[in-house]
């Protein structure tokens, strides 16, 4: 998790959520006409980031601006294609690619668009996309804008070596998900406000501090169940809040429960938003079979009870491509995987890391501390637990052994600590209590 | 840590003797490298207090800071360490290989051969940055003048410290992380640091175990510490009465001699224990891509050698450019170093296949010859079918090689129970047919995994002149100053 | 006072209890697990003591050499009612300090007593609080609650009022070298401090004010490079705030560890010591070494059991439920059968087992 940077809050708050977005995101749209080199928007969960890109992308074009999008992976990238090529088909597009890209349906369904692997061969195209790296690769060309996606994900190294390529940005990005990484030590530039391992949005505010910063207020994804608790726990200075209200989404079941403890964590999901399954304390292997089974059991059962989910957006059958499981591991999720068996074909499984900027009905999370003895900074990493519990419009269960709060109570608090670094909120450790205190009320023990 | 040397621990632990880690060496070791055993004053950053040095163990050198406060005393000893390491690694090159011309036809060669500085931990790597730190900024002119050897160790110090960074570098090793490297104790990491203890487990003294060889090591009347930071009681009973007993005899040879004594017992059982640890690592044999990393360090050396009187000392902090392409450089090394060791060592890849980026079996089936003929052309793609108990977590379509010989290349099409099918896509000859021995026959034991070297490629950066705005423009040119060359040491 | 007093002070015997200073109520933080630790430093009992008495002194020697430099940075800094410090908060930090008065807080007309030392602190600190008078408070007499018991905290700080607010300061004598400083040696100021902001912040809530003017933002003033030069800079504290003030809060769960302990324990010298340190489990993790005086003694126990958590936390976290050595090698050759818990443990030992001793006997050549 990023550390945090005051936003100004606008001098009154319109009541309706979709103004209060509105005005926002106007106010985004005027500062691009204005003189500032950058203009940095933060979008917790689900506030309508990629709608945000996509206007400000059209918005550009309009105004006859050639303009280069850089998002974080091959998926983010063909994602955009698919929302601006459909709702702007007069914007001529192009995706840089690197050599062994097979482009995706999403792309081929639009057949305007044109995939190239040498920037010159789409010189003509007012928005040419493509991932941080392949825009790394180019040695010349400018773009008089650029609008760069996930941009809190992205090191400031990456954003350095790309940043020769425009003159002026719009950065877009969740400063509440999972901080940059790297597997060497990085000690040495601790401190330094060019710090490569920063993330760009920092880099690029210390050395450029007069930037607008705008905050989107309103997340459509969470329901009103969730929006506060994920705001409290994980957004502790900048909150948000539920674009829908109480009871204006509903999760139903049009099979009947047989009472399993499955059944009723279930059904506590369905009419509370949250549900907290746990299973008897004990240390563990991190690929617990016994809270593995749980989870596929889970969302099978889910499936099985063939679930309605009904929102401003009318009703809709919940479908396994409308499910996600979510845990810390990769050998977690590869057993999750192996345990979900025929039934649970079609759902989404992955590491928080590749949950990122994704969004579900309903999600089954193994908590990262389930079983553990003792947590390390990268269990108590507040972005994690972040991401994995603000993927849904509908619904959580989190499946945990009993025994975190006094984990994390035990744990020892001795993080060295960098001179000059800013420090970062929430601390992993403040936002694990704060959500499980949340859940602690939506508990469905396991027999 | 994984659960493989977790259970070496544990092993280690029960049977009160080191259990192997690596079963080849993962670091060069040159013939005559130079042991530095530092010690500096407590309480300060960087303070010398003494060093013992040599690239023999019956040639040590004792160099003594009599009177640590004082600052020309300190000078002095910066001067005379300088002179013996840098005449270390003027002596250190070897011969010299002439290279092919380079891309702009510029001449370039190799050093046959590269200094390597041995400490004892990982505080003698941190005291070698610091003093380097505070010597190479030094003038050699002016008020403050210093011996001009002094600058230069300070560069070439600073320059052995960021090597240590660079993974897979073995010009400047801490002892206690090359012995990890190689040997699990019974013992935590935390106690794994003193470097007598670690030893005791690997090599314990005649009629001792690994148990009682680590216990009397945290003894520091019958083990001194490894420095740089010394024993409080040797401080406060010998150390302080010692130093004051020379500064009130206004530098009598007598009250020098008896100072000397007194570091002497302090750091002699270290260099002893470095020299047998050298011979403990030079007993396993060398690793398969370690020529190669330590061609290298000589590639770094030599370019460092031929630039020295060109290029400044190194700037304090890194600039933008130079830190994102250092953590670039650093971080593509750290990915091909810990690919080579697994390749080169079976017991490193058992970590792998543990986690399951590797599996290890008997071929099972084989189809040699078979030929994928969907595309314009037929192309040789082999199919093999591995049994294997390993826990493999590699989803299907994942890039394979084969660890014995990496060149063969496949693609992993299921996995079920109690096996692996793999097509092979690469490394067997041009034809449509394997060249003889490419592809392993059945009843063959064989090991692939998703490790690869080379997976970064070189990355393009910015001059530094073209900072970008997002990173505060370019930042004014490091030139030392005066006030750099004056700067206190006190 | 509250009723758990009496309770733990007859967990001492006949000694005197240990008083606190920042540094054992920062060390709180450092192994909260520990019903050991947790129930001794609540009673007051003097740990040193105890690990002497036991026959493991704790390692903790002090350099004459760190002492005699510590003391003489302290001292330059503070020269000349803190000039240099007056400089560098002008200078370094940019603060506007205008008027100086310098009030050092240790001695009171010739009394040493605490109560009235206290008394002194509030009061300057009241009259700061409320007309903005004073502007460097040295060696402040503190008070805190821990478990029940108010302990007087000596700082070794100097609370510094500026633009209506106080910060910490303090003053180490550990080098930032171009900027940086050791992690661990930053951390522990920062806890330290974090005990002094909380102390303020609650005088200043005592004495009817918002506790928020009692700064997260603390100044930490260190020799500068390889110098005797101070450099300050600001350290915010908000993490460990709030870190200390839960743990605080939970000392209060020496009630339950107190409960379930045999009524007439006690930390006393003599034969029943040992039995009776043991008769309260502590959490021993190799980090212990670094900050409790009772480190060496729970190694050496926890050695003698075969505890896997002697070898590392990260190593007790990957045997997952397994606690002993001999029962981890066990299942790990398959001498002993696992019960359902430990199943996929075992596995994962067999597999790990089965691999290293495959790779070992093929690189001495014996399996092709």
């Amino acid at each position: 998790m990023t550390e945090r940077h005051l936003v100004a809050l606008p001098p009154e708050r319109p009541r309706d959520p979709s103004e209060a977005a509105t005005r926002v995101v106007e106010d985004v749209l005027a500062d691009l006409d204005g003189a500032h080199r950058g203009v940095v928007v933060d979008s917790p969960p689900g506030a309508g980031k990629s709608t945000l890109v996509v206007r400000a992308a059209a918005h550009l074009a309009a105004a006859g601006e050639r303009l280069m999008i850089v998002a974080q992976t091959n998926e983010q990238v063909d994602d955009l294609i698919d929302r601006i090529a459909g709702r702007h088909p007069e914007v001529t597009l192009g995706r840089l690619s690197a050599s062994g890209y097979v482009p995706s349906e999403r792309v081929l369904a639009h057949p305007a668009v044109r995939v190239a692997q040498k920037a010159d061969d789409l010189a003509e195209h007012t928005v040419v996309i493509a991932t941080g790296a392949k825009w790394a690769t180019l040695a010349e060309g400018s773009w008089p804008w650029a609008i760069v996606d996930e941009a809190y994900q992205m090191r400031s190294d990456l954003l350095l070596r790309i940043a020769g390529r425009f003159e002026r940005a719009l950065f877009v990005g969740d400063p509440g998900q999972l901080d940059p990484f790297s597997t060497v030590e990085v000690e040495r530039w601790a401190g330094l406000s060019w710090d490569p391992m920063r993330s760009a949005v920092s880099v690029l505010l210390a050395h450029n501090p007069e930037l607008p910063v705008h905050r989107l207020p309103v997340s459509w994804r969470l329901p009103a169940s969730a929006a506060p608790v994920v705001s409290d726990a994980f957004y502790p200075f900048t909150g948000f809040r539920a674009g829908t209200r109480e009871g204006e989404r509903r999760l139903e079941f049009q099979a009947r429960g047989m009472g399993t403890t499955y059944d009723l964590a279930l059904e506590e999901a369905a009419a509370t938003g949250w549900a907290l399954y746990e299973l008897p304390a004990r240390h563990t292997l991190r690929t617990d079979a016994e809270a593995v089974r749980a989870t596929a059991a889970l969302a099978v059962r889910l499936l099985q009870r063939g679930p309605v989910a009904h929102s401003e957006q009318g009703s809709a059958p919940v479908g396994a491509d409308r499910v996600a499981i979510g845990a810390a591991h990769r050998d977690q999720v590869t057993a999750i995987r192996a345990a979900l068996g025929p039934h649970g074909a079609g759902i989404t499984v992955d590491t928080a890391n590749r949950l990122q900027g994704r969004e579900y009905d309903v999600t089954v999370v193994l908590h990262p501390l389930s079983g553990r003895r003792d947590a390390t900074a990268f269990h108590l990493e507040s972005g994690r637990l972040c991401v994995l519990a603000s993927r849904h419009r509908h619904a959580c269960v989190v499946v945990a052994r009993a025994g975190i709060p006094e984990l994390l109570d035990a744990h020892p608090s001795t993080e060295p600590v960098r001179l000059g670094v800013p420090v970062k909120f929430p601390d992993g450790w403040e936002a694990n209590q704060s959500v499980l205190a949340h859940l602690a009320r939506h508990r469905v023990q396991a027999d | 840590m994984s659960v493989l040397s977790s259970l070496a621990r544990l092993r280690a632990a029960s049977t009160g003797a080191a259990e192997p880690l690596a079963t080849v060496r993962h670091c060069h070791l040159v013939d005559a490298p130079l042991v530095l055993v530092p010690l500096k004053l407590s309480g300060e950053a960087a303070a010398p207090l003494a060093v013992m040095l040599g690239a023999a163990p019956d040639d040590a050198t004792l160099l003594v800071v009599p009177q640590p406060r004082n600052r020309d005393l300190r000078f002095a000893f910066a001067a005379d360490l300088a002179k013996l390491v840098l005449n270390h690694i003027e002596t250190s090159h070897g011969s010299v290989e002439e290279l092919p011309p380079g891309k702009e036809g510029e001449e370039r060669i190799r050093y046959g051969n590269a200094p390597q500085l041995l400490v004892p931990n990982r505080g003698g790597v941190a005291f070698l940055r610091l003093l380097g730190r505070s010597t190479r900024f030094r003038g050699t002119e002016g008020p403050y003048a210093v011996d001009p050897a002094v600058p230069v160790l300070g560069r070439w110090l600073t320059w052995f410290a960021e090597r240590h960074d660079h993974p897979g570098s073995s010009l400047l090793h801490a002892m206690t992380e090359l012995l990890r490297l190689h040997w699990a104790t019974g013992q935590s990491s935390l106690e794994d640091g003193n470097l007598a203890a670690l030893l005791g487990w690997i090599d314990p003294p005649d009629g001792l175990d690994g148990p009682s060889a680590a216990a009397r090591a945290e003894d520091p009347v019958a083990c001194p510490p490894a420095g740089p930071t010394t024993d409080p009681s040797f401080d406060n009973e010998v150390l302080a009465p010692a130093i004051a007993a020379y500064h009130e005899s206004h530098g009598d040879p007598r009250a020098l001699e008896r100072l000397r004594a007194a570091v002497h017992g302090q750091v002699a059982p270290t260099w002893e224990l470095m020299w047998r640890a050298v011979g403990v690592l030079r007993a396993l044999p060398e690793g398969a891509s370690v020529p190669g990393r330590w061609e290298r360090d000589r590639d770094a050396f030599t370019y460092y050698h031929q630039t020295f009187g060109e290029a400044y000392p190194q700037a304090r902090r890194d600039p933008p450019v130079r830190a994102a392409r250092r953590l670039h450089d650093l971080e593509r090394a750290q990915d091909a170093y810990d690919a080579q060791r697994a390749f080169d060592d079976p017991l490193v890849m058992a970590e792998h296949r543990l986690s399951g980026q590797a599996f290890g079996g008997l071929v099972t089936e084989c189809e040699p010859d078979r030929l994928d003929e969907t595309g314009k052309r037929p192309k040789l793609r082999p199919l093999l079918r591995i049994g294997t108990e390993d826990p493999v977590r590699l989803d299907p379509g994942t890039v394979v090689c084969n660890a014995a010989r990496p060149a063969l290349k496949g693609r992993i099409v299921e996995f079920d129970g109690g096996g692996v099918l793999l097509e092979l896509t690469g490394g067997m000859g041009r034809r449509l047919t394997a060249e003889p021995g490419t592809v392993p026959g059945v009843g063959e034991r064989v090991c692939f995994t998703s490790l690869s070297e080379g997976s970064w490629g070189a990355a393009r950066f910015p001059d530094r002149e073209d900072t970008p705005w997002t990173h505060g423009g370019p930042p004014a040119e490091y030139v030392p100053t005066d006030e750099d060359a004056e700067e206190d040491w006190s | 006072m509250t009723e758990t007093a009496p309770d733990l002070d007859r967990l001492r015997g006949d000694a005197p209890p240990r008083n606190h200073d920042a540094r054992t109520i920062a060390a709180l933080t450092a192994n909260p697990g520990c019903a050991r630790r947790g129930l001794m430093d609540a009673a007051g009992v003097d740990k040193d003591a105890v690990a002497r008495h036991l026959g493991f002194p704790a390692p903790f020697g002090q350099s004459q050499f760190a002492i005699t430099r510590g003391n003489a940075f302290e001292a330059q800094v503070k020269a000349d009612g803190c000039a240099e410090l007056l400089t560098l908060l002008r200078e370094r930090l940019g603060l506007d300090v205008a008027e100086v008065a310098y009030d050092d807080l240790e001695v009171v007309a010739g009394n040493e007593g605490r109560e009235l030392r206290h008394t002194r602190t509030r009061r300057l600190l009241a009259r700061a609080l409320e007309t903005g008078e004073g502007t460097l408070f040295d060696h402040p007499l503190l008070r805190l609650e821990i478990a029940g018991r108010l302990a007087y905290l000596e700082p070794d700080v100097i609370a510094f009022q500026v633009r209506g607010r106080l910060h910490v300061i303090e003053i180490k004598s550990f080098a930032v070298v171009d900027g940086q400083a050791e992690p661990e040696q930053v951390a522990a100021a920062a806890r330290q401090s974090a005990v002094y902001v909380l102390a303020l912040r609650r005088l200043a809530a005592e004495l009817g004010h918002d506790p928020g003017r009692v700064s997260h933002e603390v100044f930490l003033v260190c020799p500068e490079n390889f110098s005797n030069r101070p450099t300050a800079t600001p350290l915010d504290v908000r993490p460990q705030l709030a870190v200390l003030e839960r743990q605080l809060a939970r000392l209060t769960r020496v009630d339950a560890i107190l409960e379930a302990l045999p009524g007439d324990l006690v930390f006393e010298p003599g034969d029943a010591l040992a039995e009776s340190v043991r008769a309260v489990e502590a959490r021993y993790a190799p980090e212990c070494m670094a900050g409790c005086e009772m480190a060496l003694f729970c190694r050496d126990e926890a050695r003698a059991c075969g505890a896997t958590g002697a070898l590392g936390r990260s190593i007790r976290d990957d045997l997952g439920g397994v606690d002993t050595i001999a029962t981890a090698l066990a299942l790990a050759d398959g001498s002993l059968h696992p019960s359902d818990d430990l199943a996929e443990t075992a596995a994962q030992l067999r597999a790990a087992a089965r691999l290293r001793d495959e790779a070992l006997l093929a690189a001495r050549g014996g399996a092709a």
